[in-house]
């Protein structure tokens, strides 16, 4: 009887939705302690949280609020934005520019870092409500919308910074991709966990999310129920768009500078693989943020595991794509299925032999 | 019904003043070629202007190519786009220009245009990037920077350096930050740096990894390289001025110093841009190599050489300084010639275009 009971709880856990998502960062996490046993290690050194794992988690950043904002826009319109690091860009030359005052170069900050914070965010929001008009009102593929700002963005952001690298070498700029005063865990952790919780409170205490989620399943549906869907999947381009403004204001303190060539330069891609790893389905519908967010970290500490294992710089990708491809082939519906009718047969198998005993 | 019939007649509207402008740019650029027929008409196809360097690629270009100089340059942003820089090289052909100068966006898919281009008999010198092509003759010259003889000034500074400093038959460690794997950049630097490590036995190469020419790549990898590597490394060579950055705020962040002090890692990198150059000043970078931007003169000369006949080289190199942060080194020596080192000042920044 009780090894029945922990049978039914293991199948359970197994079929929790983040099960896999959480067994392939795992995995992705044991390599270490067989190829760097001091990956795990988390020390202090010069006031502030060192080790690897502190650099998965920092370096995730940018990628998890990204990925949220996509995660939204992909369960309500079936379809990605795949204009975010474009428009990270964008967002953060309009915040240097604005904090450099137009100079190409400053140590002193020319107007208040909120201005061009909320400035950057509004552009990013702009951003983000020009593709939710495209997809939602005029009823464009993704896609196809969305292109548009990925191929024009990073004009802008030209346009924005003069063709210049803008830098900003003021001490109270770096601090949203360094460190707070005598705070030894990075800021960007904060920005990401912060936009973790707004965006699942919102979901949470409002029916946002069951909207979402029904107006990606069947969007004439839910308007004849009387849900505006149109609405909804632009207000999911929007938060997208503000969510990649975020992350683009994150890297460009890291840097202190905004590189308009560089800046969440094949992020968007990050963020789609994101959010497919985090087991969401790309056609919209259900879907799960802490999903995206455990893709996003995968993401990251494989980019790290690979660092730290020296795989040399030309071989990289190989080995990416090689992770990449066996983990979403485990997640694939047909492979699970494949499965499943594989142990049954197994066990049959195992009970016709049981019977001829 | 009106709004849909006043969106077509904005449409309309807004469709004839492109054409019209369309027209108008053409009619200007032709007239460009006709203009005086003592001047020699040069069409220059640009990739775009992504960088410093590419800005002052192109000044230098429209500065060499003035009509004060009996000039005129026919100037095509290409906007880092190749099928940009074909429409480009067949307007100049049809626009008989007398040279055209290309600095291509990729290597590969020029043979096409390039053999109109010979059809009509106008030279062709290629900038900067190389290009592959099928046939050698479709191009005249090429001018541009010697990446590995750059990474072997370098490891040659870096050796003559640690001679004087007495640290000659020292274990040195070093880790290579490789620029964007494949770009002519990245293959010069980094085998000018490999060959050094064979020849030195005491040198040992750690680690390359690629930090993509971009500080935040630089930094990351700089990063794990730390990590992994704790306080064996003793030099790291960056491949450019953006990456050295990220390395330097990376060694920073992990409680290390650079510079040139016994637990200092010494910083090196390449490209020698003005806040690249203001960095060494400081001692935070302790040699940068340039990567000379300025073309003009170089394609200048060609030109003269082939109205005067001539044929010149094939391939030409642009003349290109070392900066230093200390004054150990005077010149080092590469393949039998000596290069003077520069040790950085206000006015040598100050000097700076980039």
């Amino acid at each position: 009887m009780s090894n029945e009971k922990k049978k039914f709880n293991w199948k359970a856990v197994t079929q929790h939705h983040l099960f896999l998502p959480i067994v392939c960062l795992l995995v992705v996490l044991l390599v270490n302690v067989i190829k760097t046993p001091d990956f795990f290690v988390i020390s202090m050194k010069g006031g502030v949280l060192y080790g690897y794992l502190v650099d998965v988690v920092n370096r995730a950043s940018e990628l998890v609020i990204v990925a949220i904002g996509m995660t939204l826009v992909t369960a309500a319109s079936g379809g990605q934005d795949i204009s975010v690091g474009a428009v990270m860009a964008v967002a953060a030359s309009v915040c240097c520019q604005i904090l450099s005052g137009g100079q190409v170069s400053t140590d002193t900050l020319m107007n208040s870092m909120a201005l061009a914070i909320i400035a950057a965010i509004i552009v990013a929001g702009l951003c983000g409500a020009f593709n939710g008009f495209l997809v939602a009102n005029l009823g464009i593929q993704p896609m196809v919308a969305t292109l548009i700002l990925y191929t024009a963005g990073r004009g802008i952001a030209q346009l924005v910074t003069k063709g210049q690298i803008t830098y900003v070498r003021v001490d109270s700029f770096k601090v949203m991709g360094g460190y707070i005063g005598k705070c030894p865990i990075p800021t960007p952790i904060f920005f990401a966990i912060a936009a973790i919780i707004l965006i699942n409170i919102i979901l949470k205490k409002t029916a946002l999310g069951l909207y979402i989620e029904s107006v990606g399943i069947n969007g004439s549906a839910s308007r004849l129920v009387g849900l505006n869907s149109t609405m909804i999947k632009f207000l999911t381009y929007v938060i997208c768009g503000v969510l990649a403004g975020v992350a683009g204001i994150v890297a460009s303190s890291r840097i202190y500078s905004a590189d308009a060539n560089n800046i969440g330069l094949n992020l968007e891609m990050d963020a789609i693989l994101a959010v497919a790893l985090g087991g969401n389905v790309l056609s919209g519908g259900k879907f799960s943020i802490m999903g995206s967010v455990i893709g996003a970290y995968t993401i990251q500490a494989l980019t790290t595991t690979l660092y730290a294992m020296a795989v040399s710089a030309d071989q990289l990708p190989v080995y990416k794509a090689i992770v990449v491809i066996i983990i979403v082939v485990i997640q694939s519906p047909v492979f699970r299925r494949n499965m499943e009718a594989w142990k049954q047969k197994r066990a049959l198998r195992n009970k016709a032999m049981e019977g001829g005993h | 019904m009106r709004i849909k019939k006043i969106l077509c007649s904005a449409l309309l509207v807004s469709c004839m003043v492109f054409a019209m402008t369309a027209c108008g740019s053409k009619k200007a650029a032709q007239t460009g070629s006709d203009a005086k027929s003592g001047n020699i008409t040069v069409g220059f196809s640009q990739v775009g202007a992504e960088s410093d360097w590419r800005t002052a690629n192109s000044t230098s270009m429209k500065e060499t190519f003035s009509e004060k100089n009996g000039y005129t340059l026919i100037f095509d942003d290409a906007q880092q786009k190749q099928e940009n820089q074909i429409k480009a090289i067949r307007n100049f052909i049809q626009q008989e220009v007398d040279y055209i100068v290309l600095a291509p966006v990729t290597e590969t898919g020029w043979d096409t245009v390039l053999k109109e281009a010979k059809d009509a008999g106008i030279p062709v010198i290629i900038v900067d990037r190389m290009v592959k092509v099928s046939d050698e003759s479709l191009y005249t010259a090429w001018v541009g920077s010697n990446f590995e003889l750059e990474g072997k000034k370098a490891a040659a500074w870096l050796k003559a350096y640690l001679d004087k400093t007495g640290r000659g038959d020292e274990q040195i460690n070093i880790v290579d930050i490789q620029g964007t794997i494949g770009a002519s950049a990245q293959i010069g630097r980094t085998k000018g740096l490999e060959d050094a490590c064979k020849e030195n036995k005491n040198w040992n190469l750690l680690a390359e990894e690629t930090g993509e020419f971009t500080q935040s790549k630089g930094q990351e990898v700089m990063e794990s390289l730390l990590k992994k590597h704790k306080d064996d490394i003793d030099v790291v060579y960056c491949e450019n001025d953006n990456e050295a950055f990220g390395a330097i705020d990376a060694i920073t962040a992990a409680g290390k110093t650079v510079g040139t002090g016994k637990d200092d890692i010494l910083v090196m990198s390449f490209d020698s841009t003005k806040t690249g150059l203001t960095d060494v000043k400081d001692g935070k970078i302790i040699l940068d190599t340039e990567c000379n931007p300025l073309h003009g003169p170089r394609v200048e000369e060609i030109i003269k050489a082939l109205e005067a006949g001539e044929t010149p080289e094939k391939q030409q190199y642009v003349d290109e300084e070392i900066f230093a942060a200390v004054e150990d080194v005077d010149s080092v020596k590469v393949e039998d010639q000596d290069y003077s080192v520069t040790v950085v000042t206000d006015d040598v920044i100050k000097g700076r275009a980039y």
